[in-house]
């Protein structure tokens, strides 16, 4: 698809935003705007899956230069491998949130607040993946984070959404104007702002340093790197549920796109530190995403908290990726980023696909605490499956899709012993560890979400009365299982897609995945591993049927109903259950004591009183408490004392305009 | 433009050199009568440098603000105020100057420091270096009079010396616009109107003329 169709198709999405205004309020407003949506997502996705097509087959990549923008200069879009697989991955999720939202959307209490910008985020994220020019760059990005802060602020009754606005605004305004600084050196102060240009000039090696530091904390602003995810959790659920799953399973990826765009394609050859700072940013961000995570029992900030930490899987890609490349191991490079950019495709499906569930539960019972839910899977089973299998793919189970990913990370570790450096060479396994103990704990806090929300009995009324959700809801949710199962049970496919991607920034790609026999996945070379999705699916299919036969048809047919075990204590109470807090104490015990000094305190009544017993449970964030903490509360001094001078008399006034008056003369003295 | 030097550059140094000394005796007297009185002769010794000045560089207009200086600064302003301190019965007030020891030898770095950071003009035209660095000397010190005065008169007293000094170094800059200097000489005028009605409201209400007493009303303080 010729990339000036593709940017008309954008530039309609960009119109809807502005033209749906003035009728957001009418009843069929939201079902044409998503529908309008999900038509152009889908014909995006179809331009992005020609692009990668194209880019496979060895075009070179499409250019279009439009009068706007910065003067002499234009802007620029390109559309190459790189850009047209994060059109996929950003249309493929857009698609599914337009579907969700043709359901969802009708429970939508402000929708003035949220069809107007909806488009416009959509066509922000999809720009900034084409745009070819810095100043094209960031206006997107700009576009895409303004989008999306109004999309946060939609429910601004609740002041705890407000106070996520104003923390989303001040650390998206971060994370502009560190890109702005690192455009502004790897453009050479302003003299060169296209792509092309910058391409080809490297910029020497102090300025490089700079870049990637301020590269990586302005896309670590937005994509929710440790320390500077505080925002991402408080903002990403205040949203409607469809922007939520957008700016969790999209938007991260957006910006992901930057780093690898600016580090890999951009900036001239990489040192080996880089990568080693990168991958250990990504370990601790994994580890502690999911630890987070552990702690809530907010649905939504949960799956949040979990964006977290896969984000910190996709960084120990990049960084491995960055480590491989400086040490001329091209087929490690090109595996580790294999591995990183799988991830955000899976990212992108999965977490998706728990946010509709989110929502759906949502929209089902008005609770988003898990602690009120419970029992949902018989009044909506359909979407429990769906959830069942996000959660199974975001665990890094077989055969789906989030294990081949997280297998292929763990296979670009098991080759870093051949690296040089004796820094990396400590550092990568310990990443390993981390990363192999930050998906064990994602299982464990999916087991609690979802068997807390799910499973047992119902906690409250409104948990006992949910009904199953709308068809074009289920109609999303399923699309993203399939497309689940199908990256987790083909992967080959996928990896041999990627290849043009990866050749482009690395130079070396994988071995191609087709010649395999057995749709078998194979990371270096067969006779040192390989996996198989097809071959475990079947075989769990094959086992659980027998299983099923074997039980059904060879003991009894009956199905038996039976009381719960309860102990010997006769209370029935749906208290009695598991709870969010009760099911993650013992992970709580081994880790949050330290990390985040969690202290539980029990308030047990002497026998005769009659109020509660209480278990007070507290926690502190380290990163508030550390880098935040400090930070707000110079600002809040030098407040005070700027507004102390605001009340000084006349005099005083007059005499501080004198001061300074005499000491710009006496810096013009000695300065001329 | 033929510049004289010799005599000619002397008497300007001279009348120039008088403003800055009349500065000082601003800076120094705490009577306000006697502080009209000095103002007085600030314009006067402005009238006499503005009308060298015009003679030098033979511009009318330089006279016309010579004139204008000698009619409004040097006689209907010093008037009006001495009109106003006698009617507002402030005749006795003794305003309380800061440590005019301190003040006076802060002043004379001042001077210092206008005449180093005009410096550079040395090179190219000295006449006009010597103008300008007294002139903004004499702003410096008007500023000064200004802030170390709690007394509004002061106050008034320290804005016409600034406006003198302005006149001066409008003067001393060649081929500049009489429009200015009009300019100038008119935001004076105004000045003095809004002073005066200023001066005689906060009398009205506060029996003083303390500026302090305005800080105290103004609410925002603890």
């Amino acid at each position: 698809m010729p990339l000036p169709l593709v940017l008309c198709l954008i530039l309609a999405m960009l119109a809807a935003g502005p033209l749906v205004t003035p009728v957001a309020g009418r009843s069929w407003a939201g079902g044409a705007l998503y529908g309008l949506c999900l038509a152009v997502s889908g014909l995006l996705l179809v331009a992005g899956l020609l692009g990668l097509a194209a880019a496979g087959a060895g075009t070179a990549p499409q250019l279009v230069r439009l009068p706007l923008g910065v003067p002499w200069i234009g802007a620029g879009f390109r559309l190459d491998g790189l850009s047209a697989f994060f059109l996929i991955v950003v249309n493929f999720a857009a698609a599914a949130a337009s579907l969700f939202a043709l359901g969802y959307g009708r429970h939508e209490l402000a929708p003035r607040r949220v069809l107007p910008f909806y488009p416009v985020f959509l066509a922000g994220m999809n720009l900034v993946v084409l745009a070819n020019d810095a100043y094209s760059f960031l206006f997107s990005w700009e576009l895409m984070s303004v989008a999306s802060w109004f999309l946060v602020m939609a429910h601004n009754h609740d002041p705890a959404n407000r106070r996520a606005g104003y923390v989303y605004l001040i650390m998206a305004a971060l994370s502009t104007q560190m890109l702005l600084v690192t455009f502004g050196l790897l453009s050479d102060f302003g003299s060169h702002l296209d792509f092309e240009a910058i391409r080809t000039a490297h910029p020497p090696v102090e300025i490089a340093r700079l870049v990637v530091l301020a590269a990586v904390i302005g896309v670590g602003a937005k994509a929710g790197l440790v320390p500077l995810h505080v925002w991402l959790p408080l903002a990403h659920p205040a949203a409607p549920s469809h922007v939520s799953a957008l700016m969790s399973g999209v938007m991260t990826k957006v910006a992901i796109y930057g780093l690898v765009r600016i580090l890999f394609d951009l900036l001239g050859p990489p040192e080996w530190t880089w990568g080693a700072g990168i991958l250990f940013i990504g370990g601790v961000t994994a580890v502690m995403g999911v630890l987070y995570a552990l702690m809530q029992h907010d649905l939504k900030r949960l799956l949040a908290y979990h964006t977290v930490e896969n984000i910190g899987i996709i960084a120990i890609g990049i960084g491995l990726a960055l480590a491989f490349r400086a040490n001329g191991f091209g087929l490690g490079a090109a595996l580790a980023l294999t591995a990183a950019l799988f991830h955000v495709l899976n990212h992108s499906l999965f977490k998706s696909l728990l946010f509709f569930g989110a929502g759906a539960v949502l929209t089902a019972t008005g609770k988003r605490d898990l602690d009120h839910l419970g029992g949902l899977i018989r009044g909506m089973p359909i979407t429990a499956f769906c959830f069942l299998m996000g959660s199974a793919a975001i665990s890094a189970l077989p055969p789906l899709n989030g294990f081949v990913s997280e297998w292929l990370a763990l296979q670009a570790i098991l080759i870093s012993p051949e690296l040089p450096q004796w820094v990396l060479k400590f550092l990568v396994p310990m990443v390993g560890a981390g990363l192999a103990l930050s998906a064990a704990l994602a299982a464990a806090c999916f087991v609690k979400a979802f068997g807390i929300a799910f499973l047992g009995r119902a906690r409250t009324v409104a948990a006992e009365r949910a009904r199953e959700t709308d068809r074009c809801s289920q109609a999303a949710m399923l699309a993203l299982v399939a497309a689940c199962v199908l990256a987790g049970v083909l992967p080959g496919m996928v990896v041999d897609a990627l290849a043009p991607v990866v050749t482009l920034l690395v130079g070396f790609h994988m071995p191609t995945q087709s010649s395999e026999p057995w749709l078998t996945l194979v990371a270096t070379t067969p006779e040192r591993s390989s996996y198989n999705g097809l071959v475990l699916m079947v075989f769990i299919a094959v086992s659980a049927l027998v299983a099923v036969y074997g039980i059904h048809g060879l003991a009894s047919r009956r199905r038996r109903r039976a009381g719960a075990w309860d102990c010997g204590y006769p209370e029935t109470s749906p208290a009695t259950q598991y709870t969010a807090a009760s099911f993650a104490q013992p992970i709580r015990r081994v880790f949050a004591s330290v990390v985040f000094s969690a202290r539980e305190s029990v308030d047990m009544p002497v026998p005769g009183d009659l109020r509660p017993a209480r278990l007070t449970l507290t926690l502190r964030d380290p990163v508030w408490a550390v880098l935040y903490r400090p930070v707000v509360e110079t600002v809040d001094t030098a407040a005070g004392m700027v507004s102390r001078a605001r009340t000084l008399s006349i005099r005083q006034h007059l005499s501080l305009v004198y001061a300074v008056l005499i000491l710009l003369l006496v810096v013009l003295a000695l300065w001329q | 433009m033929p510049v004289a030097h010799g005599l000619a550059f002397d008497v300007a140094h001279m009348l120039a050199g008088g403003m800055v000394t009349v500065s000082f005796m601003l800076l120094f007297q705490d009577r306000l009568f006697a502080l009209i009185q000095f103002i007085a002769l600030h314009a006067l010794v402005l009238t006499l440098a503005l009308g060298w000045q015009a003679w030098l560089q033979d511009a009318e207009h330089l006279y016309a603000a010579a004139a204008l200086a000698l009619v409004f600064k040097a006689t209907l302003i010093p008037w009006v105020l001495h009109r106003l301190v006698r009617r507002l019965r402030i005749e006795r007030a003794v305003e309380t100057v800061v440590g005019a020891g301190m003040t006076m030898l802060f002043g004379i770095c001042l001077v210092g420091l206008a005449v180093v950071v005009m410096l550079p003009l040395a090179a190219k035209s000295p006449l006009m270096w010597e103008d300008l660095s007294f002139a903004l000397a004499v702003v410096m010190l008007g500023l000064l009079i200004m802030i170390t005065r709690r007394n509004a008169v002061g106050q008034i007293i320290g804005f016409l010396s600034v406006d003198n000094g302005m006149m001066l170094a409008a003067a001393g800059a060649h081929g500049m616009p009489f429009l200015i200097d009009l300019s100038i000489a008119f935001s004076a005028l105004v000045a003095l109107i809004v002073f005066g009605i200023f001066l005689s409201h906060i009398f009205k209400h506060f029996d003083s003329v303390d500026v302090h007493t305005l800080d105290r009303f103004r609410g925002d303080q603890p």
